[in-house]
């Protein structure tokens, strides 16, 4: 029997006298200190919260602009007399007309439209053709390439709007901000509005802004982050194809098979020291190694992977060996007890069950090279870049290309306003990614992980 | 393991295929951001207008362009380098050195340096001695030099308002900076007198030596934060005005006319900045652009020479233009280029 159970709890004598239930100064110290500590706790995650809100509602609010564009329906005569002088269809022929070219047929269907419709207007044959966007005559060149037959017919075509007009349907560009705007009148806004009275120009939602190429400084209505999505792509299979097997086997030998000295130690300290290296730094090693000395392209993917595998490898090989080291000992033993091979015992026991603890690292290391800027400045991948979707894996690989990122970067620099805009659209595109690769790796941590 | 294996092999062929087919097949160009917009809008249309690639335009600056046009002949060298201003002859033998020797200098136009203050803050009526009173870091007073005493603009002019000089003009690695330097700065250096005390006291053994001593004294700016160096873009000169509405940046014209909804510009020795005033060489602050190509990679780069001549063709670079329409001042000896491009006209005469 112990003092304990001898004494009636209530008996005791308190050190410090009173009831138990009345608390003690001390305890109501105590107490208070706790509960100052969830209000600390509270207070932070509240902060955390209202900076998050306000950051996705910036990033919704001026990107949801990029995914809507100003269209014109018009129907153009395709004047053979312009575009087929001698009249034989001969595709050689029809190509030495060039954008320039349609600049008459442009106008001259939007004479048309303004005439069908009975708009009063006073603007001369170029302003009316203002309020189009340069795209139009590279559109209608590549139609009437694909098409010679069409050529002394009307089509119906749909334009993209001049990024003044769009703009002013959006609300960036009013009647007060253009007082000394050369690139647009209120004369032509009036004729904006008389065109979307008449159901010719209409804001609708635009698949070229995710599918699309990049557009020259001329024509920001015309850009689309489509091509730069497929850099980023095929930089990604790079640093999958490369950082993957590496990462794993460097990880298995080091976890399983290394013997613990020095040599590995210093490897462990330098892993972990990799990882906290500004990326900045492996663009600069990507400069020097793969561009100057190894002479691969520049702006091409395959450096961009190669740098970000650079950059992803030391963040696998830490994920990977923590999921190895998870993997309980007696799993190793009972296999090496049943007759296997130390390598059979971690290829066949080990490696599956420490698998998703892999991927799910894999995820999150290609989610931070997915959004990384810094190493891609410095290997060229910056600039009036992604104009050409590449056509094989190769030209994908070595075809120079922009990525996500440098894209938005880009963008943000350029001095049209509606570029501007369209950098806030490309950031939605690219957290939309990252969120999906975070929450897959999440899922595939809540369903397959295993805990011993 | 199949899927693995297919990357692995599909992998390898593009590695073994990336040092076989190198050969690249669209033309490569980087250097001035200020030139950038330009090359941007010719590269697009002469894609859209001929068989071969858009050609790739990097940015990154005038000397870091030039830099990279110099590091040699090949495929793994740009082809174009553009310029915000003409080739040093420095740069000239770096080239030499490696073996970068026939360079076609290609000039494609003028472009305006604009004062350009916040839409609703005050408006300006700059001369050169303005600027040189409110930014150099030694300016005259009382007949001597002394450290730069004005706070205000009202301090340098007694015509402005009384608010504090701010001003953002671009960091030492464009282009743009040394036209600020040379037409600006200097100008009013000249203006003020302050040239002629800096060259009656230079140090130099030649007086070509001095005068070059006096010039550099008469471009320091002032270093306790009136004056701030933007090593970044326009952009961020803009951001900075729109937060500090006293500031006052240097832009270029282009990208000032398509911020008019945002930006005031000032006057320079009265005369308004445009595409015309330039033209006619009324407004003072002005610098040709250039684009530089290398020779031996004429006929080794398809579409190289299509590019250059394209570029400078009286329908791309020329008043009606899209260049002239985006705030390129079109060239008047425009034709002149135009046969020197088509005739590989080398630097240096011999071609």
């Amino acid at each position: 029997m112990t003092d304990l159970s001898q004494n009636p709890a209530g008996a005791a004598p308190r050190k410090h006298g009173g009831s138990l239930l009345e608390k003690s100064p001390h305890t109501r110290k105590r107490n208070a200190a706790e509960t100052r500590f969830k209000a600390y706790g509270i207070a932070a995650i509240t902060a955390g919260l209202i900076m998050l809100l306000v950051l996705v509602t910036t990033i919704v609010g001026k990107g949801t602009g990029a995914f809507q564009q100003t269209f014109v329906t018009l129907n153009v005569e395709l004047l053979e007399a312009k575009l087929d002088k001698k009249g034989n269809r001969d595709l050689a022929d029809i190509k030495k007309v060039t954008t320039f070219g349609y600049a008459p047929i442009i106008k001259g269907a939007m004479e048309a439209a303004i005439e069908d419709l009975g708009i009063e207007t006073s603007l001369k044959s170029k302003e009316l053709a203002g309020i189009l966007s340069k795209d139009v005559a590279a559109q209608l060149r590549d139609y009437v390439i694909a098409n010679p037959d069409q050529i002394g017919q009307t089509v119906e075509f749909r334009f993209l709007a001049s990024s003044r007009v769009d703009g002013y349907l959006k609300g960036r560009v009013t009647r007060d901000s253009i007082v000394n705007d050369k690139n647009i009148s209120a004369e032509q806004l009036d004729l904006v509005d008389a065109l979307a009275a008449a159901g010719v120009l209409e804001k609708t939602f635009n698949l070229d802004f995710i599918f699309g190429a990049d557009a020259s400084d001329a024509r920001p209505e015309a850009a689309g982050i489509g091509v730069s999505m497929l850099g980023s792509l095929f930089m990604m299979l790079v640093v999958l194809a490369l950082a993957l097997p590496i990462g794993v086997a460097a990880s298995i030998y080091l976890e399983e098979f290394a013997p613990q000295n020095w040599l590995t130690d210093m490897i462990e300290v330098n892993i972990s020291n990799l990882a906290a290296v500004p990326s900045i730094v492996f663009g600069i090693l990507g400069l020097a190694v793969f561009i100057n000395y190894m002479h691969l392209p520049t702006s091409a993917p395959l450096v961009g992977g190669l740098v970000l595998t650079l950059m992803t490898l030391p963040t696998i090989i830490i994920s990977t060996r923590a999921s190895l080291k998870s993997v309980p000992p007696s799993i190793r033993d009972a296999a090496l007890g049943v007759g296997a091979s130390k390598m059979q015992a971690v290829f066949h026991h080990v490696l599956p069950l420490a698998a998703p603890g892999i991927l799910t690292g894999t995820i999150i290391g290609l989610a931070q090279a997915l959004g990384e800027t810094a190493p891609l400045l410095l290997i060229g991948m910056v600039g009036f870049i992604a104009s050409n979707a590449p056509e094989t894996l190769a030209d994908g690989l070595l075809a120079p290309n922009s990525a996500m990122p440098a894209q938005i970067y880009e963008w943000a620099k350029r001095a049209d306003p509606a570029f501007y805009e369209r950098a806030w659209g490309g950031i939605i595109i690219l957290l939309l990614f990252l969120v999906t690769m975070n929450t897959l790796a999440v899922i595939l941590r809540r369903r397959f992980e295993r805990r011993w | 393991m199949s899927f693995v294996k297919l990357t692995a092999s599909a992998l390898a062929i593009s590695a073994v295929s990336a040092t076989a087919a190198a050969a690249r097949d669209q033309v490569q160009v980087a250097g001035s951001s200020t030139v950038l917009p330009y090359a941007s809008i010719v590269a697009e249309a002469f894609g859209e207008n001929f068989d071969f690639p858009t050609p790739v335009v990097e940015s990154g600056g005038s000397s870091a362009g030039l830099k990279r046009f110099c590091e040699g002949v090949g495929e793994n060298t740009i082809d174009v380098a553009n310029a915000s201003r003409q080739i040093k002859d420095k740069e000239i033998a770096a080239c030499a050195e490696n073996g970068v020797t026939d360079i076609i200098e290609v000039r494609i136009g003028y472009d305006g340096i604009v004062f350009a203050s916040d839409i609703n803050a005050n408006s300006f009526e700059f001369t050169p001695t303005d600027w040189f009173l409110a930014l150099s870091d030694k300016v005259m007073v009382d007949g001597e030099l002394a450290d730069n005493p004005n706070t205000t603009w009202a301090d340098v002019n007694p015509n402005f308002p009384a608010v504090d000089i701010q001003a953002f003009v671009p960091g030492t690695k464009h282009g743009t900076r040394e036209v600020f330097e040379d037409k600006v700065i200097l100008a009013g250096c000249e203006a003020t007198g302050a040239f002629e005390h800096l060259l009656a006291h230079a140090e130099g053994d030649t007086d070509k030596a001095k005068h070059k001593a006096a010039e550099k004294a008469c471009i320091a700016l002032r270093t306790d934060g009136k004056s701030v160096d933007i090593d970044g873009d326009y952009t961020e000169t803009l951001a900075r005005i729109e937060s500090n509405k006293d500031g006052i940046g240097v832009f270029g014209l282009a990208f000032y006319e398509n911020n008019t909804d945002k930006l005031q510009v000032a006057t320079m020795s009265g005369v308004v900045p445009s595409t015309e005033s330039i033209a006619t060489g009324e407004y003072p602050v002005s610098r040709p652009l250039f684009f530089y190509v290398k020779k031996a990679h004429i006929g080794v780069i398809p579409g190289l020479k299509e590019y250059a001549e394209f570029f400078v063709a009286d329908e791309v670079a020329g008043e009606d233009g899209p260049l002239a329409e985006y705030g390129l001042v079109a060239d008047p000896e425009l034709t002149e280029t135009q046969e020197a491009v088509s005739n590989e006209t080398v630097m240096g005469g011999n071609s």
